[in-house]
């Protein structure tokens, strides 16, 4: 099914202050469309995850590169999809952050707390440059 | 983010209030526990139920205290855990890691 026009886009620059304020925004859509206090958290979590990896790995922090965020509805699912400006990357490169050689590194677990809270999650490289995240969540009982 | 800071019994405790998040919470977390090492802390409670959000560089911070402080032959453990803080620390495997207690004074004892 094609997915239905975006009900909320944002577009920011490339700096971790912006992801509050995208939170927020993204938090009141998502209540409107029927996700509990519980399931927002979580699903909260996992865009300040891929705006916090676009910024930080897929813009490299230029200020100048924006992040754009979109939430869409396609059926009963919100569709979210981060799109940033970098060169892309291999997500099968990722280090899996429960290893015992990884569980004291400081740093890898975005993604993992990604797939954890979301129902699916892709990757898909843009031909006009950089890659978008798009993040899935079942909706049961949309209003 | 604000992070109130006390001495008890010979531990410093640290009390972190509101969002642990990249960016700002993060970099206040890592001063904080900067502070209390040059100051000559060895012990490290975390008091965290004012805790409201907590993301993988918040987390990725509290695993680099806890290796500083350990490294330096010191303790760091945690407190109050607020039941979404406990959630994702379980999810990567990390409750099993840190030293965590359902009060202060509990935590404070166990030093």
């Amino acid at each position: 099914m094609a997915a239905e026009e975006p009900q909320v886009r944002i577009s920011v620059a490339s700096r971790f202050e912006h992801i509050d304020l995208i939170q927020i925004v993204f938090d009141d859509a998502l209540a409107r469309f029927g996700l509990d206090d519980d399931a927002r958290h979580w699903v909260g979590i996992a865009i300040r995850e891929a705006v916090a990896n676009a910024i930080e790995h897929g813009n490299r922090r230029d200020p100048t590169k924006e992040v754009d965020v979109e939430l869409a509805f396609d059926g009963e699912e919100a569709v979210i999809r981060v799109h940033d400006r970098g060169e892309g990357f291999d997500p099968e490169e990722v280090e899996d952050p429960l290893a015992p050689e990884n569980l004291l590194k400081p740093n890898g677990r975005g993604i993992f707390y990604m797939k954890s809270f979301m129902d699916g999650i892709e990757y898909e490289p843009r031909p006009d440059g950089g890659t978008v995240v798009i993040l899935r969540k079942r909706i049961t009982d949309p209003s | 983010m604000k992070i109130d800071a006390r001495h008890e019994q010979g531990v410093t405790i640290l009390e972190p209030k509101g969002k642990i998040t990249i960016g700002v919470g993060d970099v206040a977390l890592r001063e904080a526990v900067g502070e209390a090492l040059e100051a000559g802390a060895r012990n490290i409670l975390f008091n965290l139920s004012g805790v409201s959000t907590i993301d993988s560089s918040g987390i990725g911070e509290l695993v680099s205290a806890y290796t500083t402080v350990t490294n330096r032959g010191g303790k760091l453990k945690l407190a109050c855990l607020p039941s979404k803080v406990t959630d994702i620390l379980q999810i990567t495997q990390l409750i099993s890691v840190f030293e965590v207690h359902d009060t202060e004074a509990e935590g404070l004892a166990s030093f």
